[in-house]
């Protein structure tokens, strides 16, 4: 490997990450509790272990078990994980090497491990990507296991304030993103456009066209 | 197939290659610097729209409910540069304290 970062980005990375962790596994376990009525025991286990992509998987099994078609569930899902799109060009430049091994660790990137693994100069660091991934990953895979086999024993989620943990990582995610005025402006407006789309379109189409606010950097700031 | 496997087979291969994407083809080079800010900006403006619509966002629907609380106590924690989990706590602990004696 001859990617910069020490080697001890990797240990770093699971340092950094592991604060949002728990929150992850709450979320996951959330995930395995709405899942298991309509998706049975194994399929949300297999999901959270093939797809890693929480506000995506919980929208549309959300869509399955209010009576919702495969089609709209399927659609939900992609218009959530669209942001991946954008943010894989993000992390692109960072990531060297064979296209497998760019290809894997991509699949580490959640909005957690892309936000925590900013140098602030736009570039990412692959070995914090790599080891907050694995570890959020752990988290996630195990949080929807432990949903869905002890679910019935953890009563509503809501119960225990875990639909606002979510919102709370992300603001704590965000903060430190917030260091220039250009990137203030582009989460106002962001945040704007979200709320304002909210009751019109499907779910999925406000986190896109919030993406859009990053059009701001157009212009040099 | 039930549609719960079909849900796992098509999300699966559809976020892996969204998220495969963009480092599979451009890897490993630079953006142009225009881009490059571009893109730069997208951090920000995702993270607060997810925080928005986690805390505002209903069933097609904006709706003030006790996450506004403990996102609003999230954030004097953030603001007194707490660290991450005490954030995270926080925002559970007053949301759900709020839900029980309202």
């Amino acid at each position: 490997m001859d990617e910069p970062g020490g080697s001890f980005s990797f240990a770093h990375g699971a340092r950094k990450v592991a604060p949002f962790s728990i929150a992850v596994f709450g979320f996951g376990m959330s995930f395995g509790v709405l899942a298991r009525p309509t998706m049975g025991t194994v399929a949300p286990i297999v999901m959270s272990l093939t797809t890693f992509a929480g506000s995506a998987q919980f929208a549309s099994a959300s869509i399955l078990g209010t009576g919702g078609t495969l089609a709209a569930a399927v659609i939900a899902a992609i218009l959530l994980n669209a942001r991946y799109g954008p943010i894989g060009v993000a992390v692109a430049p960072s990531l060297i090497g064979p296209w497998w091994s760019r290809f894997l660790r991509a699949q580490l990137v959640v909005d957690e491990t892309w936000a925590l693994s900013a140098d602030g100069r736009g570039g990412h660091d692959p070995r914090l990507i790599v080891g907050a991934g694995l570890v959020l990953y752990a988290a996630w895979v195990t949080g929807t296991a432990a949903g869905v086999l002890f679910g019935d024993l953890l009563g509503d989620p809501a119960r225990l304030g875990l639909d606002a943990a979510f919102p709370a990582l992300f603001l704590a995610l965000l903060v430190p993103n917030l260091d220039r005025p250009q990137a203030r402006v582009a989460a106002i407006l962001g945040a704007a456009i979200a709320l304002a789309l909210t009751p019109i379109a499907p779910a999925g189409v406000p986190i896109v066209a919030a993406g859009l606010a990053c059009l701001v950097g157009w212009r040099r700031s | 197939m039930s549609a719960a496997w079909w849900l796992v087979a098509l999300v699966g291969v559809a976020t892996i290659a969204i998220k495969g994407a963009g480092p599979v083809l451009l890897g490993g080079k630079p953006l142009p610097p225009r881009i490059g800010r571009i893109i730069g900006l997208l951090a920000p403006a995702l993270l607060a729209a997810l925080v928005a619509i986690s805390t505002f966002g209903g069933d097609r629907a904006l709706v003030l409910d006790e996450r506004a609380a403990g996102v609003g106590a999230a954030a004097v924690a953030v603001a007194l540069k707490a660290p991450p989990l005490l954030v995270v706590v926080v925002a559970a602990v007053v949301t759900a304290a709020t839900r029980t004696l309202v």
